[in-house]
């Protein structure tokens, strides 16, 4: 005991290298945040600019966009409109990846490999393509563009998206809890309805959440299928050449604002599950 | 009518001719078996003998191909897994992980809408000693915690048959002992009908009245434990509960009571109560002779006492001799070239017999026991995991 007190300090190059080791991924790490919510804190801290015609440039300090977010032209009929379109596109992706998750997972059949790999394709197809691709279909069918085809443009590269998220969870759900449900008096219904529903839920719920940023966040293939309909981010864009309004800032941080939370209530009350 | 008999059988539980096909494959042969009500019945076999296929149709998890499955008079052959009275502990306990203790045992009673569920409950919690954990989750507790939960959520339904499907096989060995004693236990307290699939043949001969042994889809013999082990009608259950000595020898001729063998090492005599309904005694026939490796006594030659004239010996020269603490192992190699193991309890420990010694090996012919030639001398030789 008294000779380790006795001992010799470590050397100075020594003790720094160590010290560089043990911090090195911390340094990273905030660098790397640094880069990634740079972006974000400028999009946040130009939405109290009170811009002139542009929000280039940094004015003075104001509540007003955020006391008064529909100031701006289509600002907020055009949030509406991408509102509308997540909720719909949520509720029938999830619904029907869903459905197609717990075919693929569960049952046999022909053509069922076949399916996975398909599954994969409109997340692996550059948007451009899908977009001009679904501009071209629809005008050969005469589908008038607006909303509905927006709709069904989201609709279709969620799924796979909704699928894939759901199916990973359905994986890892060991099929014998629901045979031990069964054999313990519950029926077909009631095994799903009390045991794979409640434990595949998280999946869904997942899903579901992708499937809505997604739908809101997209441009491309919105652009291409919207004809005079306008979502939030084609109004950014369309307002970029005559300057975005800073209300768009204010739009885009609650946005953000939003989402953060809900994933700390997700991860709040799963902490909270687990301990109980 | 029927369909209320169907959810309350009770009796013993017949299988009858039950045929199990999975595309080309054969899993259960057309099995019968009758299970006395009350018994702990086991079903012992190596994997893939079918032991677990017989389970799941019991449980309604699998439709038998042909065949019945009754309770008492009830035939439950293709009812519901959830309309039969019949509850599982499955392999790896199947808890349900999103709910607490209490709740996952409380499950089964909650579907058939019953009342006073809290209190069987904590009575099954009780039993299997776990009451203070009932508002843990099934992952905050260990292995033989969850499987004790998952036979009190069994148990607590009642059944008139209680399915264990190698309930023990994820605990170490100290837990799987202590286990085996404790559901020995609760099997007699509530006194159920318990069928308990295994292929550890020690788990099978300590808990169960009855054992059958299954290879290949077909019950190869069925009896009390002790019965299995002293007169085993086939080599496979002769090698694989326990070790057998097996050698081949030839009937050379039948004296009252007596069969006399004959093999490369010489004569011995066999009761005729000993050898398997299976075999023919005419001379000449083809058999299996075999002796456990612990009823054979060894001796070095020099000291070996005169053999009694109605006892069996041979002679040889040991080629292993293992010292295992309460037993040595001795391998020896026979005059007429057959392998003998023989356990020798270390009573003395300066009587040990090193390699390369001349020795007498002997044993009553009552110890002994005659299987067909036509049983593959290997079959059911456990090897080395």
């Amino acid at each position: 005991m008294s000779q380790a007190t006795a001992a010799p300090k470590a050397p100075l190059t020594h003790r720094l290298r160590t010290w560089v080791g043990d911090n090195a991924l911390r340094i990273y790490a905030v660098i790397a945040f640094v880069y990634l919510l740079l972006p974000v804190a400028y999009t946040f801290a130009f939405s109290f600019n009170d811009a002139g015609r542009t929000n280039i440039v940094w004015n003075s300090f104001t509540w007003d966009n955020w006391l008064n977010p529909c100031g701006a032209p289509e600002v907020c009929p055009s949030v509406v409109n991408s509102l509308v379109v997540g909720l719909i596109v949520t509720v029938v992706s999830t619904i029907l990846g869903t459905l197609i998750a717990f075919s693929l997972v569960r049952y046999r059949f022909r053509g069922r490999s076949t399916t996975n790999l398909l599954i994969f394709l409109p997340m692996a197809t550059p948007e451009v393509v899908l977009g001009s691709s679904l501009l071209a279909l629809f005008l050969n069918l005469f589908v008038p563009l607006g909303f509905t085809t927006v709709v069904l443009a989201h609709i279709m590269f969620c799924i796979s998206f909704v699928v894939v998220t759901v199916k990973a969870r359905l994986a890892s759900l060991d099929p014998r809890l629901e045979q031990a449900a069964m054999d313990l008096y519950a029926s077909e219904r009631e095994a799903f309805r009390r045991i794979t529903l409640p434990l595949v839920a998280p999946g869904i719920a997942a899903a579901g959440l992708l499937a809505f940023s997604l739908s809101f966040d997209d441009f491309i293939i919105t652009n291409f299928n919207s004809g005079q309909f306008t979502t939030f981010p084609k109004f950014v864009y369309v307002s970029a050449t005559r300057g975005i309004p800073p209300q768009a800032n204010v739009i885009a941080s609650a946005m953000f604002f939003i989402a953060l939370a809900i994933v700390l209530i997700s991860q709040f009350a799963g902490r909270r599950r687990k301990e109980v | 009518m029927a369909k209320a008999d169907i959810t309350q059988a009770e009796g013993d539980l017949f299988l009858e001719n039950i045929t199990k096909q999975f595309g080309d494959f054969r899993a259960v042969n057309d099995l019968s078996l009758q299970v006395p009500q009350g018994s702990f019945f086991a079903l012992l076999g190596p994997s893939g003998c079918g032991k677990t296929t017989t389970l799941r149709m019991v449980a309604g998890l699998e439709d038998p191909t042909a065949g019945r499955i009754r309770i008492g008079d009830a035939d439950i052959t293709y009812a519901k897994p959830y309309n039969r009275p019949v509850n599982t502990v499955f392999q790896n306990y199947a808890l349900f992980p999103h709910m607490d203790i209490f709740e996952n045992v409380a499950f089964g009673l909650k579907r058939r809408g019953i009342k006073d569920a809290k209190q069987q409950v904590d009575e099954a919690l009780d039993l299997i000693q776990l009451s203070q954990v009932a508002k843990r989750k099934p992952l905050q507790l260990s292995g033989g915690q969850q499987q004790r939960v998952a036979l009190a959520r069994a148990i607590v339904n009642r059944p008139s048959v209680l399915l264990l499907d190698e309930p023990l096989g994820a605990l170490d060995l100290k837990l799987r002992r202590q286990m085996q004693l404790e559901l020995k236990r609760i099997q007699t307290e509530v006194g159920l009908t318990f069928i308990h699939v295994t292929h550890d043949q020690e788990e099978a001969m300590t808990m169960a009245d009855t054992v059958a042994v299954m290879n290949e889809g077909i019950i190869e013999q069925m009896g009390p434990p002790t019965e299995l082990y002293e007169s085993p009608r086939t080599a496979f259950v002769a090698n694989f509960l326990g070790q057998s000595n097996l050698f081949p020898a030839k009937v050379a001729e039948t004296s009252g009571d007596d069969v006399i063998l004959e093999d490369s090492d010489g004569r011995f005599v066999m009761p005729k109560a000993r050898v398997s309904d299976r075999v023919v005694t005419d001379p000449g026939t083809e058999v299996l002779v075999g002796v456990r490796p612990e009823k054979i006594s060894i001796a070095r030659l020099e000291d070996a006492a005169p053999p009694p004239a109605d006892g069996n010996f041979v002679d040889g020269r040991v080629t292993s001799a293992s010292f295992l603490g309460v037993s040595t192992q001795y391998e020896v190699t026979t005059h007429g070239g057959d392998t003998i193991n023989v356990f020798a309890q270390n009573l003395d420990v300066h009587n040990l017999v090193p390699q390369g010694e001349d020795v007498r090996l002997s044993w009553l012919p009552i110890h002994g026991f005659v299987l067909s030639g036509h049983d593959d001398i290997n079959a059911g030789v456990e090897k080395n995991v």
